[in-house]
């Protein structure tokens, strides 16, 4: 893929654009980033630096946000 | 009803009964049921956002975090790094420091890690969260997350999900007791007269999911535990009689023929 990248996505293989940043990554996914936790490397994205932070060659990004709970299930 | 406030790390409640998000059959049922208790906490999980269906609708559209006081959970975390973790980024997520601390020892029991709980609650007591742990019945460790600095204790009735009520009604009298902070009761609530019950031992609140999502009709015992709730909490603080062996008459002899 010319002027491409694969990252991984929630556990999931995913091509991107070279240069993304988290944001970019949040808007093609249609995800509203309000009440959402971004995590790169293992690392814990402030809101504010979402257009900041560029994304390269096998990072792994996970995105969470808040599902219904009071009782535990198996985490993914 | 209203005027017995209950306060946590400076936060005023109005409602003792706490509510779990989980199990319900769709969105709106969970809205409803929600309103239906009174409860002005709700517990909520963190987990993955859905990146291929982005047609499921996000909870919090229909649980308004202006309305409701939104407790995330580490719920499913069984080491303290996991629990750590999924409190960061609940708060990464959210808009407070509030976090439920859960460490599970064991999948079948879902047992507190106590062990686990006191180590992750230091951890994240430092880095300025406001730890509700949910822990066992046992008094000791329940004084030790206080005195690590917990404003309040969370210790289970019997098994999340078992709805067995309170199995050691001793042990959760004297954390009362003992314990100067407020004691929720968390988990394993099957009817009403469990809540009740948990209140009129002192109990500060009670948070339960499975008791009424798990119903055959959650929005009735949605509004069945809201009155239990504060009918217990009521009988608590009016007092009740002793339990006495033998009958005391009510009406007096004065009079009979």
């Amino acid at each position: 893929m010319v002027n491409g990248m694969q990252i991984q996505v929630n556990g999931e293989r995913r091509n991107c654009r070279s240069g993304s940043t988290v944001g970019d990554l949040l808007r093609e996914l249609d995800i509203r980033t309000e009440r959402v936790a971004v995590e790169l490397n293992l690392e814990i994205v402030d809101r504010k630096e979402f257009e900041l932070r560029g994304l390269k060659e096998g990072d792994r990004v996970e995105i969470l946000s808040f599902i219904g709970g009071g009782t535990p299930a198996t985490i993914a | 009803m209203y005027d017995d406030r209950l306060v946590i790390a400076g936060r005023e409640f109005k409602s003792r009964l706490w509510v779990g998000t989980g199990k319900y059959k769709d969105f709106v049922e969970t809205k409803k049921a929600i309103e239906v208790s009174g409860a002005d906490v709700v517990t909520v999980a963190v987990r993955r956002v859905n990146i291929t269906d982005r047609s499921k609708e996000n909870l919090l559209d229909y649980i308004d975090p202006k309305k409701y006081t939104i407790l995330p959970n580490t719920a499913g975390c069984y080491t303290v790094e996991d629990a750590v973790r999924y409190s960061r980024l609940a708060r990464a997520a959210g808009v407070s420091d509030l976090v439920k601390l859960e460490v599970l020892g064991d999948e079948k029991t879902l047992f507190p890690d106590t062990a686990g709980l006191i180590e992750a609650a230091k951890i994240l007591i430092k880095e300025g969260f406001i730890v509700l742990p949910y822990t066992n019945d046992d008094p000791i460790v329940a004084k030790k997350l206080v005195d690590i600095g917990c404003p309040a204790v969370m210790p289970l009735a019997a098994p999340i999900g078992s709805g067995l009520g309170i199995r050691n009604p001793y042990n959760l009298k004297i954390i009362m007791e003992q314990v100067k902070v407020p004691i929720i009761v968390d988990a394993g609530v099957g009817t009403a007269s469990d809540a009740a019950l948990a209140m009129e031992y002192g109990a500060d609140a009670v948070l339960m999911n499975t008791a009424i999502a798990g119903a055959q009709d959650p929005i009735a015992m949605a509004e069945a535990m809201k009155y239990a709730v504060h009918a217990g909490r009521l009988a608590y603080k009016a007092g009740r009689i002793p339990r006495k062996l033998y009958a005391t008459a009510s009406s007096p002899i004065e009079g009979m023929l």
